[in-house]
């Protein structure tokens, strides 16, 4: 899937962070890893987050972590190499016109997604659930205005099909809104079609400028 | 022209940071000056490149590469594994980051057994994946690294770690040895960075990344030069695409 508009809402440099040194949550990793299938300007960030990493795994800053391998470490991984790569779940690309990481979760593409309705025509369809983050997705009918309301924590709302619009901006595929608790907002989805979400609960998230939950009112979340 | 060169030693000594602004602006400024004094007649009626005072800008060469050249080793290490099967050189690699690793997964909650094992598998991973690595978007520390975290957060914390859509170079030809050389030295210049950073914000990074606290500990701007190396890994990244189309 390549980037067919700009993007205008990124994520910022604390999330992509958090993605290189592994800290967040999956709910959030999911949401990460399918931005950044979208947004190269993203990816290039986090990718030289990465090279933070790789830098303090090399440099003297991290030697007080360094722990040696046992005497015989050597031969046991060469023993590893032997008996060939270790298995991984074969990766059969899954066929999506959504991001690839959304793809392998759903198992498919839009039409593959198992929805359950929500009310006023909304529907959603849960991805990722743990005590600690929820990662969902989000169908609101074209033309659809999602009655106004408030949040009681943090959200991140990446667009996948279609654009809402609210009191902040114009949100269109590939765009995140990130919305905290503060934000009261009334969300409507553009005339032109469906839009479709990728919404991330998370209490671990505790940026100052986090993401609103859409619909959380009638979705009880 | 003495002031400033007096100034540029000033903040080289001071600072004893080369990456200074104070002390590129200096640098600069000495520059400019000598220009002005020498430079022939006809030239020296244009106007001084305004940009150069510019305290933020970086001169492209002007910065010591201590480590590329050990990055580069390494690249031509992984060449050999993935060539060759060259054992002696899968060894130098083990020698230098199987304890590194190892350390790393301990930090992250792992025993000392299970990152034993942990650091093993990835070492094996690193040999059977060598083809895979792409010099003009990472050094070969930063690969191991992020094959480490995937391994301590799907190994170790048993959770799924959903990545970006692969953009491997594949099956593409050898990668231009400029863009590979670039991209090293900014991952060598990254690593003298981290040396030269105030303890208190390096202290920050390394808890980051190494398991004691939350992401949001990270300040966003580190005072690291990532702007040079997201260009660079922008523009393979652009190169992919392009090649993919």
């Amino acid at each position: 899937m390549t980037q067919t508009r700009t993007i205008k809402h990124h994520l910022t440099d604390e999330i992509l962070a958090g993605y290189s040194a592994g800290q967040l949550t999956e709910a959030a990793d999911l949401l990460v890893a399918a931005h950044l299938t979208m947004c190269d300007q993203c990816r290039a960030m986090s990718e030289s987050f990465d090279a933070l990493g790789g830098a303090l795994l090399d440099s003297d800053a991290t030697a007080f972590a360094i722990s040696p391998m046992s005497e015989s470490s050597f031969a046991a991984t060469m023993a590893l190499i032997q008996t060939g790569p270790v298995p991984e779940m074969p990766k059969k690309p899954v066929k999506s016109d959504l991001p690839a990481p959304l793809g392998d979760y759903i198992g498919g593409g839009v039409n593959d997604i198992r929805w359950s309705t929500v009310g006023m025509g909304v529907k959603q369809s849960k991805l990722v659930s743990t005590s600690k983050a929820t990662a969902r997705l989000l169908l609101i009918p074209a033309g659809v205005a999602v009655p106004h309301h408030g949040h009681h924590g943090q959200e991140l709302t990446l667009v996948l099909k279609g654009a809402f619009t609210d009191e902040t901006d114009h949100f269109g595929p590939g765009d995140v809104e990130i919305a905290d608790e503060g934000l009261e907002h009334t969300p409507v989805a553009d005339t032109s079609a469906d839009c479709i979400c990728l919404a991330v609960t998370d209490a671990s998230l505790k940026f100052k400028t986090l993401l609103p939950r859409l619909i959380q009112p009638f979705i009880g979340i | 022209m003495i002031f400033l060169k007096s100034l540029e030693l000033h903040f080289c000594r001071v600072s004893k940071n080369k990456n200074d602004p104070l002390a590129i602006f200096a640098r600069n400024a000495t520059m400019i000056q000598e220009f002005a004094l020498h430079a022939p007649a006809s030239l020296r009626a244009m106007p001084a490149p305004t940009k150069v005072l510019n305290p933020q800008y970086k001169p492209r060469h002007a910065r010591p590469v201590r480590h590329s050249k050990d990055h580069m080793q390494w690249i031509t290490c992984l060449q050999r594994i993935r060539d060759t099967q060259d054992q002696a050189q899968f060894a130098l690699l083990f020698r230098h980051f199987a304890p590194r690793i190892k350390g790393f997964l301990m930090k992250s909650g792992a025993d000392a057994t299970l990152a034993e094992e942990t650091a093993q598998e990835v070492m094996a991973t690193v040999w059977q994946k060598a083809h895979m690595f792409d010099p003009t978007r990472a050094s070969v520390s930063t690969w191991i690294f992020t094959i480490a975290r995937n391994r301590m957060i799907d190994g170790i914390r048993k959770q799924r770690r959903p990545e970006p859509e692969d953009l491997s170079w594949g099956n593409q030809a050898e990668p231009d040895q400029a863009d590979v050389l670039s991209l090293q030295q900014e991952s060598a210049q990254l690593v003298d960075a981290i040396k030269t950073l105030p303890e208190k914000q390096r202290m920050l990074i390394e808890r980051a990344f190494y398991g004691d606290l939350s992401h949001s500990e990270i300040a966003a701007q580190t005072g690291l030069p990532l702007g040079t190396i997201k260009s660079r890994i922008r523009l393979a990244l652009e190169r992919l695409r392009h090649a993919m189309q």
